[in-house]
């Protein structure tokens, strides 16, 4: 339980880190917030010979936010994120679902963006940043590239970043005007990775009557599964919503497994469940 | 092969020290190993369990998900450093001592860095609050109630200290 030797590198500059993360390739791997990374190095399960600590990347770490949404730089922790007033009244589905994130202590050393990278289809944000249709910035030296979040969750644990790059920010689109997000989740215990979880966004019409709507689950699939909702819910007013007929879309999409915490058919239960309740919670914050 | 060691400075419970750490060493080894501040217990060793938790610049962090190198320059304390500045118990030692908040003792550390730290932020907690704010710490013994009781108390004897 103690991690294996690596050569530590700890950049001050982002220009810095990326020399050191184009010369490290495919054997460098970065330490951000580490809440995911050095329990992994800890139990051996991963042994990268350059660990780069971005730490002291200053410029990384910030969470701004603007009329189009909100830009979450690499060293903005999540308790940090959660806390921002702009960041929570541009994008309220940011406070919701990252409240959900394991315990405070937690995060408040581990980052969103970290979070994103790590790819876990049990982890909140990933789910976030697809349910909004979202964007991670890669960095690499010379260059950057912009891949939207369809493109970046590949397979669990595995995301579009390759040896050499930095995420250096996510974006979180603002939802449109008469729009409202919720998450659920549940866990076996307090702060435990959630059996099942989902992130609901409605939008309305002028009279009230659902627009569109869509929800992105976690803990059901390899990657976040984004569910388009508003063929089973259009049309309805926003405080009589039958979400049955979006509940059996959604179980037709996610791919849950059996595993010691819980049964596949038991995490389609909840998945419906969740939703229901999500998009109840939504819709009403829509229309408020 | 020889590790390469890193001249890593910290303040820990207000005494600046100065440790020369291979990259790997957890912070809590740190604290342990080279400092001897043996206050700071591993439990799980991967999160979980919040026995190892410390303040780093005020904030809780695990200090055995964290490498001492990266906290250079930060300023640590450890459940030694929730003392009273008369150097007797501090006011979350001394309720958990009056409440009989620890059985066995070895998860205390943890909870008594995590709850100053929390106090510090939210002075009045409700009992629903104490008991959410606990949630990211494990105890095998005392089943919480307690502990629950520890925060309130602590809370109250801090009510009594603040002018």
């Amino acid at each position: 339980m103690k991690p294996p030797v690596f050569e530590y590198h700890r950049p001050e500059t982002v220009d810095e880190a990326l020399s050191v993360l184009a010369e490290a390739g495919t054997d460098g791997k970065v330490l951000a917030g580490g809440q995911s990374l050095v329990p992994v190095l800890n139990m051996r399960l991963a042994a990268p010979r350059h660990l780069v600590d971005i730490n002291r990347l200053a410029d990384l770490a910030y969470v701004r936010s603007g009329p189009d949404g909100v830009r979450i730089g690499a060293l903005a922790r999540h308790a940090e994120v959660e806390r921002d007033g702009p960041a929570h009244a541009a994008v309220p589905l940011l406070r919701q679902a990252l409240e959900n994130v394991a315990h405070p202590t937690i995060r408040n050393r581990g980052t969103t963006v970290g979070s994103i990278v790590h790819a876990d289809p049990s982890g909140e944000a990933p789910a976030v940043l697809t349910l909004l249709g979202g964007s991670m910035k890669l960095a690499r030296a010379g260059s950057t590239r912009t891949v939207p979040a369809a493109e970046f969750f590949v397979a669990p644990l595995e995301s579009a970043l390759r040896p050499g790059e930095l995420a250096v920010e996510a974006y979180f689109p603002r939802p449109p005007d008469r729009s409202g997000t919720a998450w659920r989740e549940v866990s076996r215990r307090h702060g435990d990775y959630a059996l099942c979880g989902v992130g609901v966004l409605v939008t309305l019409d002028d009279d009230l009557r659902v627009a569109a709507a869509r929800a992105a689950f976690i803990s059901v699939g390899p990657t976040p599964v984004l569910v388009d909702l508003t063929d089973a819910v259009a049309g309805q007013q926003y405080d009589a919503v039958d979400w049955s007929a979006a509940a059996t879309l959604a179980r037709d999409r996610i791919e849950p497994e059996d595993d010691i915490h819980a049964t596949a058919s038991y995490r389609a239960h909840l998945a419906g469940v969740l939703l229901g309740r999500a998009g109840a919670e939504a819709a009403g914050r829509a229309a408020a | 092969m020889t590790e390469t060691l890193h001249e890593t400075r910290l303040v820990v419970n207000g005494v600046p020290r100065t440790v020369r750490v291979p990259a790997r060493r957890l912070l809590a080894d740190c604290l342990r190993v080279d400092l001897g501040l043996t206050g700071t217990h591993l439990g799980c060793e991967h999160g979980v369990c919040g026995a190892c938790t410390v303040l780093v610049d005020g904030q809780p962090m695990r200090s055995c998900l964290m490498f001492a190198v990266s906290a250079d320059g930060a300023e640590i304390t450890t459940t030694e450093g929730c003392r009273a500045p008369d150097g007797g118990l501090g006011p979350v030692q001394q309720a958990f001592q009056e409440c009989h908040g620890l059985q066995c003792g070895f998860c205390t550390p943890g909870f008594i860095t995590t709850i100053t730290a929390y106090l510090r932020d939210n002075p009045a907690p409700s009992e629903a609050e104490a008991r959410e704010a606990i949630g990211g710490n494990l105890c095998r013994c005392t089943g919480y109630q307690n502990i629950v009781k520890s925060v309130l108390r602590a809370a109250e004897i801090q009510g009594e200290v603040v002018p």
